[in-house]
């Protein structure tokens, strides 16, 4: 048994980091915040040129092929600096629905520009019966999409004629979709309407098996979501200490509180317990184990958990300050929040959670 | 990262296995494994010389405290193959309960401090469970401020003369020697006038009396010592050294505890599996299955922690105190656990004679004694200090005892507002 990353991984990972720090500070992510663009196209195209979208893309389909552990470990530093790009859209979702189900045409004609960070694409997987597909034709709307003002394309469910539901991969820019920015708690990510008006559509995987291949889509990209409230959850809880060590009242560091050292403990102890489930996440990723799906259900929970926690109780530790738009106390915890109900929320992955775990009645 | 063993582990494992199967005590087997929390069962075994039995037989075929070196009653093994053995010996080891305290905490205590004779006389009879040992450390002033304490060594020729009384001391009706913290100067601040010593429990003079706990059982003592006389040959560190000697034995008894520490968990999902709730069971409501999720996230966060110290451990890395978690954790999480599952029960849930409640009335007991676990090797507030402090670097707490001499200092037991150091 090896529990820990690998030298290579963690020199990927600093590498990010490094980059993320000098090009992705809190004015970067603020920028969009209160701006009109919709991501910062500066950062993703420095992540781009350093060959990050590619870090798990095999080899063959222009890839680097550093493994999911790699991966795993720049969504940590992603989420860390709240970077506002489509990573997880265009990287964990569309880039892994196309792995996964994509004929190998289908692969070779999308993978190679996802990993370059040429083409941007996302996912749009609720409520299947809101578009549907006559003649190769897709139209309908998906009221919230993630990234659908900024990508490429966007991978559909919808149902077809015959009722049997499919994975349709549409292209976005093009007078037959049209796009419709949503004010949301986190307008440092863009989430969009989408409507389509007979739009082209290739079907993606086999007809039918839609919904599973949706939830196999999702077990791979919540591992890495986890991974990205874990970076952020990490960061709240260092703003929250260095604080408490500078600020004083009553004449001493409000750290040397009892009040607020539980309270930071707490944060801590639910991290650290979030880190290690999504380690365990990260190696049945990356091997493809059976544990994969209790894993992934096991490490988003309690990821979502320490990333709630951490930039709700940051906010606290900071008293007044925190509730200030200038300091960066709200951007952590508008992303926590934003972060929690893509893919579902915590309710639904607790459900699964129990889903996955084995039934030793009468055994 | 690889969750498989190697080549060797798997070798390891595979030798392991087969001596347990050989050898482990299966008539105890259905006992063991029904045995509720906070109690060893062994139907109508005795359940010390069981224990004594099994810890014999281990160390008799060399499968005792493994970790060890030879010459201490171990065998040299890696951190991983201990793992390995703990994960093979299963329930077995619910019979290694008495042993804990003294090889998980007075043993390395004694390798860092006895001297070479010291410890060939005494750790090889401690890992084959000949000797139990027992850890005299809380007093009634003294519990999470354990500096605080009070018991007297005033110093006799080559001798200690022993006063005073510890209490919340696991086992000491059945130890035969015991590591005890004591003052042997008062005019210092505190933490600079103790000293430690290890003792022969048959000593004269000392008095063990059982405290009849909240539960009703009696797992803990009262130590009292009247003129007790310890050698100074078995003193541990130096005379003043004794804050520094705690910490040895503080640290490994948090490692000790922390590891594969109980949850309720496996206990709490078999209930909710099988009590009928609606139309079908527990486990299919909503509201259970939030609070299942969030008891199984915190259950395998606390495994995969462990298995983190582990890979730590295997490259020689010290576990540091970030290993403090376990028992907070565990330790609410069980007392959550409990009142939840007795609050499924209905009215039933009030009943704990086990021939008439609900799962054995395994829910009822750990409802009762899981207070206990809040508090035991460090309370729930003191752990959160050692995480706010040493794991986060927050300024220490404000303290009106610093840089005093402990008899100077304020407390609720003289009348004068002043100390009194011996009882």
């Amino acid at each position: 048994m090896n529990f820990d990353f690998s030298n290579d991984e963690k020199m990927i990972r600093d590498q990010v980091a490094r980059f993320l720090s000098e090009q992705c500070d809190s004015k970067v992510v603020r920028g969009i915040l209160e701006g009109d663009e919709n991501y910062s196209q500066g950062v993703w195209t420095g992540l781009a040129e350093m060959g990050v979208m590619a870090t798990a893309i095999p080899e063959a389909y222009g890839g680097v092929g550093a493994g999911y552990p790699s991966l795993c470990l720049v969504a940590e530093q992603i989420g860390a600096h709240l970077a506002p790009v489509p990573f997880a859209s265009s990287v964990y979702l569309a880039t892994e629905a196309l792995l996964q189900f994509g004929s190998d045409d289908q692969k070779e004609s999308w993978v190679p520009r996802l990993a370059s960070g040429e083409l941007i694409g996302t996912l749009a997987a609720d409520a299947a019966t809101s578009c549907r597909v006559e003649a190769g034709k897709l139209s309908g709307k998906k009221m919230i999409v993630a990234d659908g003002g900024i990508a490429d394309f966007a991978l559909i469910l919808a149902e077809d004629e015959k009722a049997r539901i499919g994975l349709y991969l549409v292209e976005l820019n093009h007078n037959s979709v049209k796009r419709e920015n949503l004010q949301t708690i986190d307008p440092s990510k863009n989430s969009s309407s989408l409507y389509f008006d007979a739009a082209d559509a290739e079907l993606i995987g086999g007809l039918d098996a839609g919904i599973a291949e949706i939830d196999r889509i999702y077990d791979r990209a919540a591992v890495l979501v986890a991974f990205e409230q874990l970076g952020g959850a990490a960061r709240a809880l260092d703003m929250a200490v260095n604080y408490a060590r500078e600020r004083f009242a009553f004449g001493r560091p409000i750290g040397s509180f009892q009040g607020l050292k539980h309270m930071m403990a707490d944060m801590y102890v639910a991290l650290k317990l979030a880190e290690s489930n999504c380690y365990f996440a990260a190696w049945a990723l990356d091997t493809q184990a059976d544990e994969l799906p209790l894993a992934a259900a096991t490490a988003r929970v309690s990821a979502t958990q320490a990333y709630q926690l951490c930039t709700r109780d940051n906010i606290q530790v900071h008293g007044g300050m925190g509730f200030t738009w200038e300091f960066d106390c709200h951007l952590y915890y508008r992303r926590s929040n934003y972060l929690t109900l893509i893919l579902g929320g915590l309710s639904e992955w607790e459900d699964k959670l129990v889903d996955c775990l084995p039934d030793e009645r009468a055994a | 990262m690889d969750f498989n063993d190697t080549k060797e582990e798997a070798a390891f494992r595979t030798e392991v296995k087969a001596w347990i199967d050989a050898n482990a005590p299966t008539y105890l087997a259905e006992s063991l494994v029904a045995s509720g929390f906070g109690s060893t069962g062994t139907g109508d075994k005795d359940p010390l010389a069981e224990a004594k039995m099994w810890q014999k037989k281990k160390s008799d075929a060399g499968w005792a405290c493994i970790q060890w070196p030879e010459e201490y009653g171990g065998r040299g093994a890696t951190p991983m193959e201990s793992v390995i053995w703990n994960q093979e010996e299963g329930f077995y080891s619910k019979l290694s309960g008495t042993f804990i305290i003294g090889q998980g905490m007075c043993a390395p205590t004694l390798m860092a401090y006895a001297d070479e004779d010291q410890k060939r006389r005494y750790l090889p009879k401690l890992a084959s469970g000949e000797e139990v040992w027992c850890q005299l450390f809380s007093e009634p002033q003294g519990g999470s401020d354990l500096a605080g304490l009070r018991t007297r060594a005033e110093r006799d020729g080559d001798n200690w003369v022993i006063n005073g009384q510890k209490i919340w001391t696991s086992g000491a009706q059945y130890s035969d020697f015991g590591i005890l913290i004591t003052r042997t100067d008062p005019e210092v601040p505190k933490h600079r006038g103790l000293t430690m010593f290890f003792l022969d429990m048959k000593s004269p003079g000392i008095d063990i009396r059982p405290i009849k706990q909240a539960n009703g059982e009696s797992g803990f003592n009262e130590v009292y010592f009247d003129n007790v006389i310890v050698p100074d040959a078995q003193r541990l560190g130096e005379v003043g050294g004794g804050w520094q000697v705690s910490l040895t034995t503080l640290m490994n008894e948090r490692l000790a505890i922390g590891g594969g520490i109980a949850t309720g968990f496996p206990e709490i999902k078999a209930l909710v599996e099988t009590l009928p709730m609606g139309d079908g069971f527990a486990i299919d409501n909503p509201a259970v299955r939030s609070k299942l999720a969030d008891w199984y996230a915190k259950t395998a966060g606390l495994r995969n922690t462990a298995a983190r110290a582990m890979t730590a451990l295997s490259k020689g890395e010290v576990p540091g105190p970030e290993n403090s978690i376990g028992k907070l954790v565990a330790g609410g999480m069980m007392q959550d656990i409990a009142k939840y599952a007795i609050d499924l029960q209905g009215l039933k849930g009030v009943i704990v004679d086990p021939e008439l409640a609900v799962s054995s009335a395994r829910f009822q007991a750990m409802l009762l004694r899981s207070p206990a676990v809040r508090i035991e090797g460090g309370t729930d507030q003191i752990l959160r200090n050692i995480i706010a402090e040493r794991v986060l670097g927050l300024p220490e707490d404000m303290r009106a005892d610093k840089g005093i001499p402990f008899s100077q200092i304020p407390s609720n037991t003289g009348s004068t507002g002043k100390t009194s150091t011996s009882r």
